[in-house]
């Protein structure tokens, strides 16, 4: 027992979490947190320009090295900024716990109190709960040290996902004799890791008689750091892996057994070799709308077995033969481990033979001349660059669909996209926090220039804070993807897409004191790549691509995998 | 699809912002609830709701997951409607202006076993408990005289026997 502040104690606690960084912007009523970490050198504060990019930073850091990143913003709209990176970090299960500030929920003065709609509250709780696993507001500085421990647990476990904890001023302030403990019991919070044994006999028997198998691999594979299981599993099964946009590193894509993404921009080959398997192995994966197109046309012949941490999504978007409700490691360790004593696989099956022609046969070819800036070519051109533990980040919109079509993901965490929430601006902070995370990789965002002109401020974060990282600007001066919509489904209608030429993105970056590069063709762009990734300051690379770009392959709205098509003229 | 009306019990923690939770929960999820009953159990620290929904098997399985999934909520169990004891209450206030219609309404609460629990000059207020449709066709019964108002509990229900929705301290 020690007497302290409530400001002490959740630093402390943090400290305790083994926090080192915090991303955030300060403001009144977190004043008595901050003025705490002025003398807390063991944690380093990043400040950012503007909340959602704190929530979006300790995002990206979470996915980078599998901790949970920390964001802090003030009451009111300091908190109310962070919803977006919330609801973000929410929809892609992504470990953060978010800070907020808020007015006194106790005191002398009783037009402070939280409810009278005192100056800069907002009910932040009321606001989040269906955008977090979890939040709490301590109203007393008592309550502090466990609230914590209990949000590091419930945001790092089971499926993982934001907490999001409201700190009243009186909170901070109130000095008392706290108690900190290192254990954590929650009784409406037991999250089961491992899987039951009959499930895993019934999928071991079902794989060993399957023909035709492919698995489907998302970001659960990730989580439970899972790759080294699946990679095991499917050589021994000799079964292709597809990844949805979430699972993509998980396996890595130079394996022959890699088909590359699924879902509504995913290759050719894995849209059409899934609608041939007899067994679909879907592991820490929710079959969302934008991986599995219209429901009946995916994998119909096939039995499905479906491994999931969350009981929740078993059932909830498709029906299954086995559910599993456990951890993805575990779970694959088990199925492996008894399907080696029964099965012995080798490269001669039909199955791989068929695998093999059908990417063979989809293989394209990205050729052109040298002035010809095509962003499939680009972004091969930057995987030849990267090492192999080299980390992207991406935007959102055709940006991120090229990357995920072209990039090859040789690791996992060395992916890191917007996937459920599908968040302009998130890829610039996201690589920020992932630099912080990992400092000694480099990390590339790659952007078209709608997105980052959302975030673009952070140039100003990642310039003072020393955080250098590559922006790959895509610049066809349009919102991309709603205008190739627009090109292939609204008669070239072109509402409200254009950006036009503003800003000069080598201008905006030199005003910040990062570095701008216009590139012109393959060459350049690759040289500007080279240099970008080595240099102790932000860069910006600034691509000029067509308007007229389109991304393919790609699933026509409503349709299923069988309509997926490969150009404007199939359509 | 095969809607019905399904009963679930949740043992969540009693404290404030979890009744929220819940209802934030069915609305975002767009499950709808057709009553709900809370108040607090044998063990001071937790609440008892009762829920009613309407849905298919697919529908409540997933109504009974996400419940599940609430850090607050302890426990949810679906309850057999084979093997509870459920029931709703409600208080009807009917006009009564005259002493016929007076006399009427009262004969009719006897046989519905509920009990007149208020008077005046111009109206009766009647106390009924029961299964929700003894309540509606109470109610129906009494539309003809005026029903001016009706408060109703939402339905309540426990599992017959030893068995029991219950957290072990």
């Amino acid at each position: 027992m020690t007497k302290m502040s409530g400001a002490q104690a959740i630093v402390e606690a943090l400290k305790r979490q083994k926090v080192k960084k915090i991303f955030g912007i300060i403001g009144g009523a977190l004043l008595p947190v901050y003025d705490v970490l002025y003398d807390t050198p063991e944690i380093r504060h990043i400040l950012v320009r503007h909340e959602q990019c704190a929530a979006h930073a300790a995002d990206g850091y979470a996915r980078a090295s599998g901790q949970p990143g920390v964001c802090m913003a003030t009451s009111g709209p300091g908190a109310t900024n962070l919803v977006t990176g919330i609801a973000n970090a929410y929809m892609d299960s992504s470990p953060i716990i978010a800070i907020t500030g808020q007015v006194n929920a106790f005191g002398v003065n009783s037009s402070y109190l939280i409810g009278k709609d005192a100056f800069q509250e907002a009910d932040i709780i009321g606001i989040t709960t269906p955008i977090t696993k979890h939040n709490y507001q301590p109203k007393r500085a008592s309550d502090i040290p466990e609230t914590v421990k209990q949000a590091f647990y419930i945001a790092t476990t089971g499926k993982p996902g934001p907490v999001l904890i409201d700190l009243p001023k009186n909170a901070q302030t109130e000095t008392v004799e706290m108690k900190f403990t290192d254990n954590v019991e929650i009784r409406g919070y037991k999250p089961k890791t491992s899987p039951h044994p009959l499930q895993v006999k019934k999928t071991v028997e079902l794989l060993s008689k399957a023909e035709r198998p492919i698995v489907l691999a998302g970001g659960g594979v990730i989580t439970s750091n899972a790759s080294p299981e699946l990679l095991a599993l499917t050589e021994l099964l000799m079964a292709p892996v597809a990844t949805p946009l979430m699972g993509k590193g998980c396996f890595p894509e130079n394996h022959p057994l890699s088909l590359g993404n699924i879902g509504m921009h995913g290759t050719s080959a894995a849209s059409r070799l899934i609608l041939e398997a007899d067994v679909l192995l879907a592991v820490g994966t929710r079959f969302s709308d934008r991986t599995t197109g219209k429901l009946d046309e995916f994998c119909p012949d096939a039995r499905i077995v479906h491994i999931d941490i969350d009981a929740a999504e078993i059932g909830k978007n498709i029906e299954v033969e086995i559910p599993i409700v456990a951890d993805a490691k575990k779970t694959l360790r088990a199925i492996y481990k008894s399907l080696a004593s029964k099965l012995r696989k080798s490269d001669s099956s039909p199955w791989y033979k068929r695998v093999q022609e059908v990417k063979e046969q989809l293989k394209e070819e990205t050729s052109g001349s040298e002035k010809d800036l095509k962003p499939p070519r680009l972004i091969k051109e930057l995987r030849k660059i990267l090492p192999s533990d080299g980390i992207v980040a991406t935007e959102v919109g055709q940006n991120q669909m090229w990357a995920a079509l072209h990039f090859m993901a040789y690791e996992p965490r060395t992916f890191i996209s917007s996937g459920g929430l599908g968040t302009m601006g998130f890829g610039f902070p996201a690589s920020i926090g992932a630099k912080v995370a990992c400092p000694s990789r480099p990390v590339v965002d790659i952007a078209g220039d709608g997105s980052f002109r959302m975030t673009e401020q952070e140039l100003g974060t990642s310039v003072e804070e020393e955080i250098p990282v590559t922006v790959i600007v895509m610049n066809n001066s349009v919102l991309g993807m709603v205008a190739q919509w627009q090109r292939l489904f609204y008669g070239r209608r072109y509402s409200a897409v254009k950006l036009g030429s503003t800003p000069d993105f080598i201008k905006l970056a030199e005003a910040y004191g990062a570095e701008g590069i216009r590139v012109g063709s393959l060459k350049e762009f690759s040289k500007a790549v080279r240099r970008a990734i080595k240099s102790e300051v932000t860069t910006v690379i600034d691509v000029p691509i067509s308007p007229e770009e389109n991304v393919f392959p790609m699933m026509p709205p409503r349709a299923g995998l069988k309509g997926i098509v490969e150009s404007e003229e199939e359509l | 699809m095969n809607e019905k009306s399904h009963i679930i019990a949740a043992i969540v923690e009693h404290k404030p912002g979890v009744l929220y939770g819940v209802a934030n929960m069915f609305r975002r999820r767009n499950f709808n609830i057709e009553s709900i009953s809370v108040g607090r159990t044998e063990q001071s620290d937790l609440a008892r709701m009762t829920i009613t929904v309407n849905g298919d098997e697919r529908t409540v399985e997933q109504v009974t997951k996400q419940l599940n999934k609430l850090i607050d909520v302890i426990k949810v169990s679906r309850l057999d409607p084979a093997s509870i004891v459920s029931r709703e209450m409600a208080l009807v206030k009917i006009s009564a202006p005259g002493a016929k219609a007076r006399s009427d309404i009262i004969n009719y609460a006897d046989i519905f076993r509920a009990r007149v629990v208020d008077i005046s000059s111009e109206s009766l207020m009647v106390e009924i408990t029961g299964n929700p449709d003894k309540i509606d066709a109470f109610i129906d019964l009494m539309k003809p005289f005026g029903v001016k108002e009706v408060a109703r509990t939402g339905i309540t229900a426990l599992s017959r026997g030893t068995k029991s929705v219950r957290i072990e301290e």
